[in-house]
């Protein structure tokens, strides 16, 4: 700082950044206070530590239902996964080309699954599809996730699409490739980076649904986030210490993952001719 | 003259140039909506039609018609001031004697009546008890009164008169308190049934308070974020993103550790001598709101943080170095062009906080339940398909307007995500 920095910046300055510094531990806080007491020896959520113990672990690992949960888990969130990407990545690449009239609106309707209270999705699928009898089972949660995830990946993808040189498919075209060839040699390796991360998205989303899976899964689909919705009603125990701190571990990996595409986007887009 | 005229360029098949463009310019949109399509369908099949059905069901009658056809048929002619006639009444028993065979519909409407006037389930049901000596008697209207002398009295029947349409108000106006009285007013419902508009009334004040929060909060910190070198500041947004991406559950658990009577901020409060007995900060309000704007805090930030990100510094220096205080030019400069971020973030957070069912139900009392609680209760716990689904009608109603304004200010493609 400049010694023609007044005492008043000065305090302002300092105060400014004990602020931030404040806010920004709020945010961590949770995530760090957490994951000591999975490690923790004691049965209760306390401070401070009484020793280092992995009991919590070994009783997540050998618990049949937290272990069916995780099992639910894994298989609905990768294939809602799937789905929203799938749909999610042609609807975002039909948007940027299509030009009608009402598109804002289109994309604003595609879009409101990410706004309308997850209560609301959940009380409207169980109301419609259990006439139907089609709440057993795995796939209307993973269709119901799916829509979920699905404007995640639509703004990821149009986002990159933004940017996206058209006359590169123009170039592909007039020296001879089919407009199928030249999506995925040309067009799908440059959006990758917003279709992973919108993939991501979708998730992450599924991954910690649990209002829509209160009403539509039933005991046999229960995932983790449900189980653990249950876990914290009933009676918080250090398990549940243990199973969020795996989550946590989760997201970080997920984050990472993300700012190294954010990372790799930036750098074929300054690295491509006209772009 | 034909000379004269500009050639029209052709293609190698003989097609004019133009129509020849226009035509594979058709096609190109044809082949964007083609990709559109898929994503529209199955939003359709999983999200609209389900919503639609919801919007259907809040409306929706069918007990009362179902059971009592013949009764309802009858009272159409009825003054209104005493007890029906005797072919009314007579009515009623053959309605009520078909009915017998289907407890379920019996059942049904004797629910839907109650919910008019308490009690009227068991009268409905007493009745139908007694119907064969009933039967026997020779005036249906005595027989109804030995029965049960509440059949005497008008309110009684005109509850069965106000559900004679399929379709009905009844559920929309209960979850504002309202009701249609035996003269067809549209009245405030009781004291005792009068709560939804407490509810709505409760959710827009909180999500007000978390919104406002997160702005208090929230504005620093994406100021300090836009400000800082680059690298420094991409270290410091992943202490943003990383909760961000945790689970809402996790961070639910361990906001209960944090703020426990044990936990580690009364340790710490206690510790500072700040107090001396523990607070009570979480199964109340307070822990409520901690763990919402702790939620909803980065969804207020990022979009700050990239309107910031575009203001260039230069006017914030060219007002500091013609002569305007440092804090006034903040003010009069560099908040105003913030103001976008701050409507995107702001209406984000709002939209987001009026549908919060996790957060209240897992840290919050029974006094601090949104209306969304009230949705699940009546789906899951009393089974109330009406008030279930016109409460979230509603609240389906006001989050829509919300995300309207917010799409015509901001522009639902321009939601930023990290």
């Amino acid at each position: 700082m400049q010694s023609f920095v007044t005492l008043p910046e000065r305090i302002w300055y300092y105060t400014f950044r004990v602020i931030c510094a404040l806010v920004l531990l709020f945010l961590v806080l949770p995530i760090l206070v957490i994951v000591p007491l999975s490690f923790n020896s004691s049965e209760f959520l306390l401070y401070p530590l009484t020793g280092f113990s992995l009991r919590w672990y070994q009783d997540f690992f050998h618990s049949p239902e937290w272990m069916n949960s995780l099992k639910n888990s894994a298989i609905v969130a990768p294939s809602a996964t799937v789905v929203a990407t799938l749909l999610g990545t042609m609807a975002a690449v039909g948007l940027t080309r299509a030009r009608f009239r009402g598109k804002a609106l289109l994309m604003g309707v595609l879009i409101s699954p990410m706004v309308v209270p997850v209560v609301i999705l959940g009380v409207a699928s169980y109301l419609f599809f259990a006439p139907l009898g089609l709440t057993s089972g795995y796939g209307l949660l993973i269709m119901t996730h799916a829509a979920l995830g699905v404007p995640f990946v639509i703004i990821t993808v149009s986002a990159t699409l933004q940017g996206f040189n058209t006359n590169l498919l123009r170039a592909a075209s007039s020296l001879g490739s089919t407009p199928l060839h030249a999506f995925f040699r040309i067009t799908l390796p440059l959006i990758a980076p917003g279709v992973v991360s919108g993939a991501l998205f979708a998730f992450g989303t599924s991954f910690d649904e649990v209002v829509v899976t209160l009403f539509l899964a039933g005991p046999e689909q229960t995932t983790l986030p449900r189980q653990m919705f249950s876990g914290i009603r009933e009676n918080i125990s250090p398990t549940i210490a243990a199973v969020a701190t795996i989550l946590i571990a989760i997201s970080v990996c997920m984050l990472l993952a993300l700012e190294f595409l954010r990372g790799r986007a930036e750098k074929l887009r300054s690295s491509l001719p006209g772009a | 003259m034909s000379d004269m005229s500009p050639a029209v360029l052709l293609t190698n098949t003989g097609v004019p140039m133009k129509a020849q463009l226009r035509r594979i310019e058709r096609v190109s949109q044809l082949k964007s909506l083609a990709l559109i399509l898929p994503l529209l369908l199955f939003l359709i099949v999983t999200f609209m039609l389900p919503i639609a059905a919801m919007l259907r069901q809040s409306v929706s009658n069918p007990e009362v018609v179902r059971v009592m056809p013949a009764t309802l048929q009858a009272l159409k002619h009825w003054n209104g001031k005493t007890m029906p006639d005797e072919a009314t009444s007579r009515a009623l028993l053959s309605d009520l004697t078909r009915a017998g065979g289907d407890g379920y519909a019996l059942a049904a409407a004797g629910k839907r009546l109650n919910m008019e006037i308490a009690g009227y389930r068991s009268l409905v049901m007493k009745t139908v008890r007694h119907l064969p000596e009933e039967r026997a008697a020779p005036s249906a209207r005595a027989a109804l009164l030995t029965v049960d002398d509440r059949w005497g009295d008008p309110a009684y029947w005109h509850a069965i008169a106000r559900n004679a349409s399929p379709t009905t108000p009844f559920y929309l106006l209960a979850s504002l308190d309202h009701n249609v009285n035996d003269q067809g007013e549209v009245v405030h419902s009781e004291p005792d049934r009068a709560i939804y508009l407490d509810v709505f009334a409760r959710t827009f004040g909180m999500s007000l308070v978390v919104t406002l929060v997160c702005v208090l909060l929230g504005f620093p910190v994406a100021y300090l974020l836009a400000t800082l070198p680059t690298r420094k500041s991409n270290l410091l947004m992943i202490l943003v993103l990383l909760p961000f991406w945790t689970s809402v559950l996790v961070r639910v658990a361990a906001w209960i550790v944090l703020l426990q009577s044990g936990g580690l901020i009364n340790s710490a409060l206690i510790g500072l001598g700040l107090t001396r007995e523990p607070l009570e900060l979480v199964f109340n309000r307070t822990g409520v709101y901690i763990s919402m704007v702790h939620i909803l805090l980065p969804f207020m930030i990022l979009p700050i943080y990239s309107v910031m990100r575009g203001i260039s510094p230069s006017y914030m220096r060219a007002a500091i170095s013609l002569g305007s205080h440092p804090i006034l030019s903040f003010w009069r400069v560099y908040f105003p062009q913030t103001v976008a971020g701050l409507a995107a973030g702001g209406l984000l957070v709002f939209i987001l906080s009026i549908g919060y069912y996790i957060t209240p139900a897992l840290l919050g009392g029974p006094k601090d339940q949104m209306v969304s609680y009230f949705v699940a209760f009546y789906t899951n716990t009393t089974v109330n398909w009406g008030m279930a689904t016109s409460l979230g009608t509603l609240l389906l109603l006001a989050t829509l307007i919300l995300y309207a304004v917010y799409n015509r200010l901001i522009g639902a493609n321009r939601l930023q995500l990290g």
